[in-house]
């Protein structure tokens, strides 16, 4: 039975329409540019990319912290799907996490093109390698990154076991487990703010309203993705997508984005109102250093698009209309990505601590990349959202499993 | 009256590493030398297996020392000699700087780059010598590639900065895979083949100490220190950090390090905090120091003081 899930499961993958092809198609002709262009930074190493003694984590290790934002907020499907029992948020939390899934993946992806090493990655296993756990921040996200991908592969794949066979999952059984990946999701997060804000040598980032920040704009990322993805769902597939649930992800990514922005208005009072050398950094993002303002366009392009984002989401009128609304979901999406990514990462580094002002722009070969990994967690994703719709609509089960098979069999 | 050779070079960094964001350069300087340093089967296989520096035995280690010199062989056609000196008894080590005799030549940064078998390709200098404004230490005032025709220049001083080897080092902390620690005589070392090289060290250090290879090391190899350690100055491979060690090749052998040695003006006092009577003891006892970003409670052995 189990093995017949999964051959069905599977199968189901790989069964569409001409269009459903093309989309594989253009996803895996992304990912093989990015595989050619990682193939060209192992043969010449880390050289290729733009990073320096200077900065010396940038456009990977931003895709990365945002990354596990996106797989943070599945939880916000979570919650009110099994905590609160709302049926129309219950039917769409599989999609959730099988999104978490993808952006977990990724996120592990874009720091292991980031080690100069990846040839002894087997390293940082407990017992074969040398773990510095509890010691080392990074350490930690290993483990919680990994624990949260097992725990949405687990659940889903049960829920699905069970719908495949056409029984109601047994609640009490996998509850437990739900309310662990609910705490596991804000410690991913977490955690990875830690790993930025425990470094005492880069005041930009060694502030405690980093893990807040973290969460608040994981929560306006996410919803945005999520509210574009059901849509598209809904529009490609069969599958219905209740509106109650936009509207609700639509509040939530409402009041987190007002929360962000209050904190970016928190930070820059604090760093401007008496400057001091801590604020250097800020400046930097903002104003430039030493006449260098590389990031300044992107930072303030990305304010303006989040400023435009939350006007929108903030009037109730212009909330309700669809098109506005996914409007400010690009907005805001777009935005955070420049403003946790790079805007983040990147002046973490710049002045470096002995006051070096020095830039730092990716590489084609470092964009390349990127966009690969990125073609990657859309084609997990849709494997995944594929399988998990075939499933929930009742195209796979156990039942039609048997049903096409003994025709075959007899004539066989 | 002054070395301005490495100030020359120190220009042309900056502009290097400028320009290294397109490929081109990096490919005429790696095409050379296979992915992973070209290696016989056996030796490749025996590194991929090597264990953890504090785990191996003596055999192993051997084992180690023996591809590390073969390697150097093939890399650089260069017999080098390659140790495990264990630290000393009874001895942490410690340095003093005297900025008031301090004139800017750097001296000390071109004999580290050739006693440590560093890469000149990408000119990587564990030591950085800052030119301040007289009346401020605010670093980021510093000028960190000044090029005057001579120097001291009227109104500056200089403020040289490699590895604190603090006591209660952030690296340390931070590496995920302990291929960083710190020594029973305080010199914080790397693992270099342990290193998988995400470099979360360097973002964790205050004091840019950090360097890691972006490519294969390139050295002439007429320039090559032959006299190595094995956590030390030993030539490294592509991908992972480095970063000064306090010439544990030398200084283990109860030698000065080479930048000590390199100083004309003897502004650099080094030596074993543990012995009342050494010089080092004397100007800590003495003189008005100070240390850099003492406020991070990083505890560095290294200490900065005026006449
Ligand atoms: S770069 Fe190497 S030494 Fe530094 S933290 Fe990473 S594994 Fe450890």
């Amino acid at each position: 039975m189990l093995l017949s899930f999964i051959r069905d499961a599977v199968a189901s993958m790989f069964r569409g329409g001409r269009r459903y092809w093309l989309w594989l198609g253009f996803l895996a002709l992304v990912l093989l540019a990015g595989l050619v262009a990682y193939g060209l930074q192992l043969s010449q190493g880390l050289i290729a990319t733009g990073m320096s003694d200077q900065v010396s984590w940038g456009f990977y290790i931003s895709n990365f912290a945002f990354l596990v934002g996106i797989a943070a907020a599945a939880v916000l499907l979570v919650i009110p799907a099994y905590v609160f029992h709302r049926k129309d948020i219950k039917s769409v939390v599989l999609i959730g996490e099988g999104l978490a899934v993808a952006a977990v993946l990724a996120a592990m992806l874009f720091v292991i093109v980031d080690l100069g090493r990846p040839d002894r990655i087997l390293h940082m296993l407990p017992v074969i390698g040398r773990f510095n756990f509890p010691q080392s921040m990074l350490a930690w996200d290993v483990v919680v990154l990994s624990g949260y991908l097992l725990l949405n592969l687990a659940i889903p794949f049960y829920v699905h076991y069970c719908h495949y066979r056409q029984r109601e999952p047994n609640f009490a059984a996998y509850f437990p487990f739900v309310v662990l990946a609910m705490f596991w999701a804000i410690s991913i997060h977490t955690v990875t703010a830690f790993l930025f804000s425990s470094n005492t040598g880069r005041p930009f980032w060694h502030v405690a309203l980093l893990g807040p920040r973290f969460i608040a704009t994981a929560f306006v990322s996410g919803p945005a993705l999520i509210i574009i993805v059901l849509q598209v769902l809904g529009r490609v597939t069969r599958y219905p997508i209740p509106a109650s649930v936009i509207d609700t992800l639509a509040l939530i990514m409402t009041v987190a984005l007002q929360i962000s922005l209050f904190f970016v208005g928190v930070e820059l009072f604090t760093d401007f109102y008496n400057e001091t050398a801590h604020a250097a950094s800020v400046r930097y993002l903002y104003f430039g250093l030493d006449g260098l303002a590389s990031l300044a366009p992107w930072v303030w392009t990305a304010l303006l698009m989040n400023l435009v984002a939350v006007v929108i989401l903030t009037i109730n009128p212009l909330r309700r209309q669809l098109r506005l609304l996914n409007l400010a979901c690009l907005l805001a999406f777009a935005g955070i990505w420049i403003e946790k990514g790079m805007g983040f990462v990147v002046p973490g580094f710049i002045p470096t601590p002995l006051g070096e002002v020095f830039e730092y722009t990716p590489t084609a070969v470092e964009l390349i990349v990127s966009a690969g990994i990125w073609a990657f967690a859309a084609l997990v994703f849709t494997l995944l959202a594929k399988a998990s719709i075939a499933i929930s609509l009742g195209d796979v089960s156990a039942e039609r499993a048997e049903g096409e098979g003994s025709p075959v069999m007899a004539s066989g | 009256m002054s070395n301005l050779q490495s100030e020359t070079i120190d220009q042309s960094r900056r502009r290097f590493l400028g320009a290294a964001a397109g490929a081109g350069a990096a490919v005429a300087g790696t095409a050379a030398a296979p992915a992973w340093g070209g290696s016989t089967l056996m030796d490749t296989m025996g590194s991929f297996f090597q264990n953890h520096y504090q785990r191996m035995s003596d055999e192993e280690i051997a084992d180690a020392i023996g591809r590390i010199e073969r390697r150097a062989k093939r890399r650089y056609d260069v017999d080098i000699i390659c140790r495990d000196q264990p630290p000393q008894e009874d001895v942490v080590f410690g340095y003093a700087l005297n900025i008031s005799k301090c004139q800017g030549y750097r001296d000390c940064v071109s004999a580290c780059v050739r006693e440590n078998n560093l890469d000149r390709g990408s000119q990587m200098e564990y030591i950085r010598v800052l030119e301040m404004e007289e009346g401020s230490r605010n670093l980021e005032h510093s000028e960190h590639y000044y090029d005057p025709d001579t120097v001291p220049v009227e109104g500056k001083y200089y403020l040289p900065v490699q590895c604190m080897q603090c006591d209660n080092p952030p690296c340390v902390k931070a590496c995920p895979v302990e291929a960083t620690w710190m020594e029973p005589d305080g010199i914080v070392v790397v693992d270099y083949d342990w290193c998988i090289g995400c470099r979360y060290c360097m973002t964790a250090c205050p004091y840019q100490a950090r360097h890691f290879n972006w490519r294969e090391p390139q050295i002439p190899s007429e320039d090559i220190n032959r006299n190595t350690n094995y956590l030390g100055n030993r030539p490294r491979p592509r991908g992972v950090v480095e970063k000064c060690h306090f010439c544990t090749q030398r200084t283990r052998e109860g030698r000065q390090p080479a930048c000590q040695e390199a100083c004309p003006t003897g502004a650099r006092i080094f030596g074993n905090l543990l012995d009342p009577s050494s010089e080092i003891r004397y100007v800590l006892a003495n003189k008005k120091v100070f240390r850099l970003k003492e406020e991070l409670g990083t505890e560095p052995k290294f200490w900065y003081f005026t006449d």
